[in-house]
Parts: C-alpha cells; structure tokens; sequence
C-alpha cells in the first residue's frame, strides 16, 4: 500500500523525519519497499491569478496574461494553454524558476512579446505524467504563496509491503495508528459527524445470506450535482496513493476506502430496479463488470442484486448497468461488512483483484461501517451537495466476528522470548495497541480491537510484545541441544561421495528444470506417459520429467551452440512416473559425455569418446560400493540399438541403462556428435557391500594365459560367467585381456585371450593340477560356445 | 723394477688415459687384469725365481697392479660421471607443458552450497532429511496453517496437478513429515527443490530452499536468534551484522524475517541492497501452535523453531552471482568457475 507521508501526519506526527519515520515502520513488520517524492524537483513557482488577458498580436494561439503573483506589480507572461482566462488560478514559474528536468525560465521574448515567466501544466510541475492545458487551482487559493507549500508537494510516498495478517494498516488511519504506538504518543482520528437527514426515502435490503454479510448499510443520496468537480486536495491525496481521479463520487468511495479501510461502493439509484438484496449467485447468472468484463457467476459467489439483475460481487467489484456516472443525480451508497472467509479466493477464482476484496479477504473492521458510511455521505455532500435519507442498517449482531479474550501466561512469554518482560511494560504494550487488559494470577487476558483479525491465541499476543518491544532487543542464545550418537550406516554410500568421483573423472555437475517439454520428452521417452502440469509457465516445460536425459540433452545443447565440442554433464534428482495410477518420485543419477574422450593435450593422441569410456565411468562408481552389476545388451528406444547396455543387480533388478544416444536422435536434436547416457536408479546403486575378511594365502599365485576362437554373438560376460559357473576352487580369477579379430580369425568369429590366476590356500599348486583346471574349464567353453584353442 | 714392467705400466696408465667408454675400460682391464693379462702374466714369472728374490719382485709387481687399479677405479667414477651426465642431459624435458590424463571438473554451486549449509548445522547433530517434490496441499499448505482460499496463499504461485496436488512451494512440508513420523527432540536440516509460478530476471520457476527446525520441551526465541547469528557467521566467514524484523509465516509465531548487512558494499548501500544496506536471507520463526496441533505434538510440553533460506540467494551473495537465471542454463563457462 501506497500512503502520503504528509497525510498520515494529518494524523500522528512524531518527531522523527522520513528515514527514522521509515525505518521504525519497517522495524515494526510494516516493510517499507520504498519512497519516492511526491512531485519532481523544481522551485520558484507561486500561486498566480490571471488578471488580464488579450490576443498575441502575432500568433493566434497565444494570449497575453497579466498575472498577479502578490508582488506590487504584475507580470506580463505569454501563455499557449486552451485554458487560460481571466481569474483562473494557475501556478506560475518566476524568472530564475527551475522546472524538472533542470529547466530554467528566463526573460524572454515569445513572437516579439516580453513574456516574464511560465504559467504550468501539471506536466510541467512533474506531478502528472500527462496533462491537458494549465493546471486549474482552486479560487481561494493563496495567491504568492508557494506552490510546493501550497500542495504540500515535499511530500514523500511511503510504499508499504503489508503481509497478509495485518488488514488493520490497509489505511491511513491504520498505519498511523501503528505509528502512534511505536512512538508512545497520541493519535487524531478524523473526526466525523452525521450528516443532517433531509429526506425520508430509502431502498429495502433484504440480506440472504447474514453469515457472509453480517451487516449491510445504506443510504440514498439525492440531487447530488453531476457536474461537482473533485477538489484538487482529493485528486492529490488519490494520487499520491496511487489512484487515478475518476469524478467525485468514486473518488470518494476511495478516498474513504484509503482513509479508513472500510470499502464503499456508489450505486446509480435511477439505475436500480426495485430494492437491493444481499444473495447467493444463481447458476450460471450472467454481470458484466465495472471494468467491462463480462463474467459467468458460481453459486458460491455473493452478490448485490436489485429485484432483477445482480448488480455487484460484493466485497470485490461493481457492475457496469448501474455504475454512477457524469449523470448521476441520486445515489445509494452501500457500505458493508462481509466476512473474510466469503470474500477469500472469490476474487481470485474469477481473475480479479481489486482495493475492496484485498481488504475484505483480510478482515475490515466490523464495527467501521456506521462511521465510514457519515464520512463518505460527508463528503459528497460538501463536494457534490445533495440530500442525504435515513440509513438502513440490516445487521446479523451474531455473525459479526466476536473479539474474545485471549489469556496469556506470563510464565509463557519469558519461556518463548527467552527473556521476562516487566508487568507494567506488558500491559502497557496492549494498551496502546488498543487491547483491553485485565490481570490474573498468572498472567492476564487481552482482548483485541475490532480491527485485529490477527489476535486469537497466546502465541499471537506474545509476537506483539515481541513486535513492540523490538526484535532486535530481546536475547541471542545457545539453545541448549541434546543430542544421540549418529548412526554410521555402511551398507548405503553417501550420494556425496558418487558426485565427488564423477567430478574428479571429468563430470560437471549440472542442475535442470524437473519440468521440461513435453514434445522433446515423448522423442526421448515416448512409452512414459509423463505428470502433466494444470499450469505451467510455458509449454517448454509443461510435464514432469520422466528421465534426467531431457535435462541434460537441452543443457549439452546450450554448450555445443556455444563453441563448446567436449562436454561432460551430470545430475542427480527425481523422476516423476506413474505407476499402477501411483505417482512415483524416484531419485535418479544420470550423466552425458560428447566429445573427446579427454581434453586435448600435447603428448595424447586425441580420441573421440565412446562407450567404454562412459562404462568405464559407470564401472567405477560400482565399484566404490564392491556390489555386482551385469551389463546386458538391450534396446532402449532413445538408445543406438547396438550399443546399449541395461544395468542389473543380482537380484535381476534394472538399475539402468547406458548407451549412445539414437543417431536419429542425435540429428533431430541437433547434435553433431556421438552423444553416449547414462542413468541410474539411485537407492540401487548406493547400497553397498560390508567387507568380509577372507584369510590370505601363503601359497605362490600363478598366471596362465588360453586364447579361445567363438562366434561373434558370444558375450564376454556370457563366458566370464562359464568359468566361474565351473565353481573351480583354485581359480580366484579369471579376465579376458584381449579381442582379436581379422587375419587368420574366420568371418563372424573373433579370438578371445583369457588369463586365468589360480591360487590354493593350503599347497603350492602343482603344473598338473594347473593344467587339469584349464582343460575342464576349456572342455566346457567348448561344449557351451563351441570354442576352439586358438594355436 | 725391470725395465718391462715399467713399460707395461706407462703403457696401461696411458690406455687408460684413452679409454673413451666403460667398455673400452673395461677391455683395458681384462688386457692387464685378466686371466692373460700382462700384469697377471709377470705374476706368473715369480714361480721361476729363488723364493727370496720372489718377496721382492712380487712387491714391485703389486705396486704397479695397485698403480693401475687405482688409476681405473678413477678413470671409472669419471666415465660413470659422464656417462650419468649425459643421460640426464638427453633425458630433460621441459616441465612447463601440461600434464597428461583427465581434466577434473566440478559441483554445481548449488550444491556447494548445500554442502556447506548442511555441514554447518551438521557440526552440532541436525539430521538432513529429504522430502517428496510432488506434494499433497494438506503437508504444503493445510498442515502448515494455511487454510485455502488463505491470502498467504497468495503468496505462494503454486504449480498444480490437481485440485489437492501440488509442486511442494517451499520445503515447509518436510518438517510436517518428520514430525508426524518422529517423536520430539528433533534437529532436522531438509534442503532440496521447490517451486512456484514465477519466472522473470528475479524468479525461475524453480529454486532450492533448506528447512530447518529444532523442537525440544525448552526452545525459545532467543535460542532462534543465536543459531541463526551463529549460522550466518560461519556461512559468510565474517563478523557480519544481522538483524531481525517482525514478518508474518502462518507456521510461524512470532515470525521474523533476517537481514544480514550487504556483503557487496559492506552496509554502505548499493544496488544489490538497493540503498538499505542490508540484504534479506531468510524467515524464520517459532513454529506455530497449530502446526503442532495438526502433527499431534503438545505444544505446551514442546516448542520449537523453523526457518527457511534461498540456497541460491545465499550462493549469489557468497560468489557475487548477478544472475539467478544462470543457475540453470548450465553453461560451462559458468560452472567451471566454481571448479
């Protein structure tokens, strides 16, 4: 909210400029995001009265004003403006006068005329952005008398972020009721009258529904002038709240709304038909709205209606048939009380906020209404005139909200503050924030104002004191913490120490968006029907992923465009998959590399990445945990069908897949390289393996090298797991330490060189037992591969 | 001495001289030394003489022997000398070209951060608990009184999947699932992702947040004050000033927002503070009766604090990131910088 810092002194005026002023707001929860000067810098510009006035011998618009600026004589200024006559009171720029923008009026001469100053529009003055013709002051303004000081334009605007809670500082009233306690002094509430009643008429009201309006008042206006004009003290104040001047009668539903944060709203009484009724909308009824918005109401919704059509929501905007207007002669003003929880999300289901359903969500002061509906009658009928009637006041006394009694222990506020506060200082407290306070034995009970929807338990009467006392002077402590050992678990590794490896082999850890797009994701993933959004902030990232790849894919692409060929990325985080209908949020490792398989360097020959590489990787984070991983060639959609690995515990479960990305992919995407992914089940790879000490063997080892000739189609892991399928006691390992293929091997065949380490724990072992273990496990390479001895 | 075998000495001492390799000396020794080397055949001529002529010319012999051996001992040192000089010469490289092998790359800062955030609070036994991304409205909102239709709602641009199903807001949630699971005393660290509407130079949809909250029969409000000072000095490595203002969470009460002095301009003002000179990192407060209520935690016999921070409002300030976007374009010329 947007106040006048001159305004509110109106009402409080503590002896503090504007930076103290500021920050005892802002100390106080009522954050100041900013203040700005009410008009631009300039000076030397006085109240003047045109006195006389002819025609520019010259130039036809132009006319040449003898203006009276309170000095002995007057000064002869040419003026362009449409309206400038005789009598108006204009401000006036003197010679030596600087306008915004560091404009210096000087003497001069307009088409041969003399011409000793500047009559101003409030453009000119730097208090409007746009402006048509001079500005218009009122009769009895002071001529001579400074225009600054005659506007008050050393004014600032004080920009006040208000959290939700505190609907009671929506209000010039508000915030220096605020301000009054902060500084322990007194406050001047504006003083209000009622008017005279000068005519007996009234509308009915009829409320429907007194839970959600527990009080509705009325009142008809008549013979108001349609041809008032707003005094410009009102259109300056409006202003500098940030309101537009929109005639006096809406003005003054504002003005009040701002003054005292009760929200009033102006109906063209020749407009309504029949009497006014507080009801529920009917389904599907129809309102076009004030700012031409033309809406189907929900039954929930309350509305104003006369006996045919609904005429407003309540609490949020009026409609647009029974508006006042430049026409308006009689009016019925309506000022209510409706409750929060009617008003709460009304606005914002149909796409509207407004002045009136900010408050009202909030809570407006249920006991505001007689006195803001005087006020606003006051002042049309002191701008507009007219004849006020009688108010109509239908009031539900049992659904106005109660102000109970809150009891606060005073045992409770030290152990919460971590500090006692005196009796005197707390009750004192409550006082000046307008809380009624009777002593205990413990403590005391405080009952709020009507203004505070935000005092209903002791914990919020300990954040006032809190509040008051000041933040900044209640204690800093060491809690006293206790504390249980740690558990050390071993069978899961840190997810911290896998991101560690992959940094230390090349990998930069990247972080992507969990939303992505949704055309790209169905290429990469297009079995996963993804967790779509209701309301993404763009269609480029309208579902849940369903792979960390998409992430990575767009990131790697980002890189290439920029003139990077050699890219390593990783992530870690959830996947989003439905399952059985369940959503599922799986924590998942994934990685990409492009590019060299190393950075270029002087002494290596440079290499394009490829899947060993990427396994490699892969590989190393397994063995960090010591558990087993198969990798079985598979097909993976997203995945070049000859280079794709599924990754599977012993226990057969998928922990991942590993391969090089599609070349259709690759071109669709728009890479110019081989791309190769990984991506893991996280809770899968990190459960590791405890240690089992196994005792060493004092008994030499020895290596023996078999070189075998299969068919093309026969896996490494398929003969691996043969030889250990042997269960050959003495053999401790066997590896495959090279592939040939090419001259002397068949087509469709390739060799195979094997090395096996045979170690027995209990005697050397002998060359004929050595050689018998190679030949059964040869025997059996032969019977399930058909496998040859290469010579 | 006879007159050859003096012949024979010069005539070693002088191949020795011009031995130019360890071989070439060594074939110098094996010519003297040897099985038939001279010096060994003038030992072999004492049989043929009287035994007492044989003390006396056997002495003579071995004096030019040693002569010559010690000649070839320094001939030696000297040939090995060189011979390691030269290798050593032929072996130098220039050690100022680059190493061999793989680059090590490095954590998104984001993630430092966290490091950093956890192992801080860590230090004096919080526990790091995760929580779900896609959260019920009950645990984001309800649980953490925030009825609907609640303005503070507002306050949040919530992502939905369905009416009851939401992208979690803030990582508030996970304290309300701890504490309907676990039984106070609590110390918990909850750091992840979260997320709202919200995108422009300040916003991305997407951001991380750390939770934390302490619940104990004997929490107060001063006790929030000191760890969260406490914390803000180890986090920033400096003395820095921090203050507290009122603010409003409705899991909360009461309820603070923190500001630290700007670390770009040290307090004076500047753009990143706007003028103030202090900087918001974070809001906190003492959780509210009604948070306890909804997780069945007494709240007479127990209280306790939460606060919540922006990880990468807190990495910007800390590396003087200008730039939220920057976080999650992953460009490598960015990330590499906190290699």
């Amino acid at each position: 909210m947007q106040i006048s810092e001159a305004w509110l002194r109106n009402y409080v005026n503590p002896a503090i400029n504007t930076e103290e002023l500021v920050a005892q707001l802002t100390m106080a929860g009522l954050e100041v995001d900013s203040v700005q000067a009410a008009a631009a810098d300039f000076s030397g510009v006085v109240i003047g009265e045109v006195m006389a006035m002819e025609k520019h011998p010259d130039a036809d618009r132009l006319r040449v004003c003898q203006v009276n600026v309170g000095a002995p004589e007057l000064l002869q200024i040419v003026c362009g403006a449409s309206n400038v006559r005789v009598g108006l009171k204009i401000p006036a720029a003197l010679i030596g006068a600087v306008l915004p923008g560091d404009f210096k009026i000087k003497k001069s001469k307009l088409r041969g005329v003399e011409s000793s100053g500047m009559l101003c529009s409030e453009k000119e003055l730097g208090i409007a952005t746009d402006s048509q013709g001079l500005m218009e002051l009122a009769a009895d303004a002071p001529v001579g008398k400074d225009i600054r000081e005659y506007l008050s334009l050393d004014d600032k605007l004080i920009e006040v972020d208000l959290t939700p809670n505190r609907a009671d500082c929506l209000s010039v009233e508000g915030i220096a009721r605020e301000v009054a306690v902060l500084n322990g002094i007194d406050m001047q509430p504006t003083a209000i009258e009622a008017v005279a009643i000068s005519h007996a008429d009234t509308l009915s009201v009829t409320v429907q529904e007194p839970a959600a309006c527990p009080r509705y008042l009325g009142r008809l206006l008549k013979n108001v002038n349609p041809e008032a004009v707003t005094p410009l003290w009102m259109q300056e104040r409006l202003r500098r709240s940030g309101l537009r001047s929109l005639g006096p009668l809406v003005d003054v539903t504002n003005y009040v709304l701002l003054e005292l944060g009760q929200p009033l709203h102006a109906f063209d009484a020749g407009k309504l038909q029949g009497g006014i009724t507080v009801r529920l909308a009917k389904d599907e009824e129809a309102i076009v709205l004030l700012n031409g918005q033309s809406i189907r109401l929900e039954t929930d919704t309350l509305v104003i209606a006369d006996d045919q059509n609904a005429l407003a929501i309540a609490g949020v905007m009026g409609g647009n048939g029974t508006a006042v207007s430049d026409t308006t002669r009689n009016v019925f003003l309506e000022c209510a009380f409706f409750t929060p929880q009617q008003i709460a999300g009304k606005a914002r289901k149909y796409g509207l906020h407004t002045d009136s359903s900010h408050r009202f969500e909030r809570g407006v002061d249920a006991t505001l209404q007689h006195r803001a509906i005087e006020r606003a009658s006051q002042l049309i009928i002191s701008i507009a005139g007219g004849e006020a009637g009688p108010i109509v006041d239908v009031t539900e006394q049992a659904a106005l909200p109660q102000r109970n009694a809150v009891a606060l222990r005073k045992q409770r506020v030290e152990k919460i503050l971590g500090m006692a506060l005196p009796d005197e200082l707390i009750v004192s407290i409550f006082q000046r924030l307008g809380m009624a306070v009777t002593t205990q034995t413990d403590g005391w009970l405080v009952t709020p104002p009507g203004c505070r929807f935000d005092i209903a338990i002791e914990a919020d009467l300990i954040e006032e004191l809190a509040r008051i006392y000041g933040y900044n002077n209640l204690p800093s402590t060491q809690p006293m913490m206790r504390s249980s050992l740690a558990q050390a678990s071993e069978a899961v590794i840190n997810l911290d120490r896998i991101k560690d490896l992959l940094v230390d082999r090349g990998y930069q850890e990247a972080i992507t968006y969990s939303f992505v797009d949704e055309d790209i994701q169905k290429t990469i993933a297009p079995d996963c029907e993804p967790i779509r959004l209701k309301n993404p902030i763009s269609s480029e990232l309208s579902v849940m992923r369903t792979t960390l790849w998409c992430g990575l894919l767009k990131a790697a692409l980002h890189n290439t465009n920029r003139q990077q060929t050699r890219v390593r990325l990783f992530e870690t985080g959830l996947r989003f998959i439905k399952s059985n209908g369940e959503t599922v949020q799986q924590k998942m490792l994934a990685g990409l590399a492009l590019g060299a398989a190393s950075p270029e360097q002087w002494a290596e020959n440079s290499r394009k990445v490829d899947f060993f590489d990427i396994k490699a990787d892969v590989e190393a984070m397994f063995a960090l945990t010591g558990c087993p991983v198969a990798f079985a060639p598979a097909e993976q959609i997203a995945l070049h069908p000859g280079q794709t690995a599924q990754l599977l515990t012993d226990d057969g479960e998928i922990i991942g897949w590993l391969g090089m990305l599609h070349p259709n992919l690759e071109k669709q995407l728009g890479f110019d390289s081989q791309v190769f992914l990984f991506e893991l089940d996280q809770n899968l790879l990190l459960n590791k393996k405890i240690a089992k000490f196994k005792p060493l063997s004092k008994y030499p080892s020895v290596r023996r090298d078999l070189a075998i000739i299969v068919k093309e189609a026969v896996t490494a892991d398929a003969i691996i797991a043969s030889i250990h399928a042997n269960n050959e006691a003495n053999l401790q390992d066997a590896l495959i330490f090279d592939v040939y293929r090419g001259k002397g091997i068949d087509e469709g065949h390739k060799s195979m060189a094997l090395s096996f380490n045979l170690q027995n724990d209990t005697q050397t072992l002998t060359d004929t037992e050595i050689d018998a273990i190679l030949n059964r496990v040869l025997e059996t390479l032969t019977k399930e591969f058909n496998a040859k001895l290469r010579d | 001495m006879s007159a050859t075998l003096e012949e024979i000495l010069a005539q070693s001492l002088q191949e020795l001289a011009q031995a130019e390799d360890l071989a070439q000396l060594d074939q110098v020794r094996v010519n003297y030394l040897g099985k038939k080397g001279l010096f060994t055949n003038q030992m072999k001529t004492l049989g043929s003489l009287e035994p007492e002529q044989r003390r006396a010319v056997g002495q003579v012999i071995n004096d030019a022997k040693d002569q010559f051996q010690a000649q070839l001992e320094a001939k030696k040192s000297a040939l090995d000398l060189a011979a390691l000089a030269a290798r050593l010469a032929s072996e130098s490289i220039d050690v100022t070209l680059p190493g061999r092998g793989r680059a090590i790359a490095g954590l998104h800062p984001v993630t430092t951060t966290l490091r950093r955030i956890n192992k801080i609070f860590a230090s004096v036994g919080f526990n790091v608990v995760e929580g779900p991304e896609i959260e019920d409205d009950y645990h984001n909102f309800g649980a953490l009184n925030i009825p609907a239709h609640h303005p503070a709602r507002a306050m949040h641009d919530t992502f939905y999947f369905d009416a009851h199903t939401v992208l979690r807001t803030h990582t508030s949630p996970v304290q309300i699932r701890v504490m309907e699971s676990e039984a106070p005393p609590l110390k918990v660290i909850a750091p992840g992702r979260v997320y709202r509407c919200d995108s422009d130079i300040t916003h991305t949809p997407m951001f991380h947040q750390v939770e934390g909250f302490l619940v104990d029969t004997d929490v107060s409000f001063a006790d929030l004050k000191g760890v969260v000072y406490e914390f803000l000095r180890a986090f920033f490595e400096k003395d820095i000033q921090v203050r507290f203002r009122p603010s409003y969470f409705p899991f909360t009460e009461p309820s603070a927002e923190v500001d630290i002095e700007c670390v770009m301009c040290n307090g004076e003002g500047c753009r990143v503070c706007s003028q103030t000179g202090w900087l918001e990192v974070m809001g906190c407060g003492m959780i509210h009766p009604e948070v306890f209520k909804a997780v069945n935690i007494d709240s007479e016999r127990y209280n306790g604090f939460a606060f919540g921070m922006g990880v990468e409002r807190l990495a910007m300030l800390r590396y003087g990131i200008n730039d939220l976007r920057l976080f999650f374009e992953n460009d490598l010329k960015f990330l590499e910088q906190f290699n």
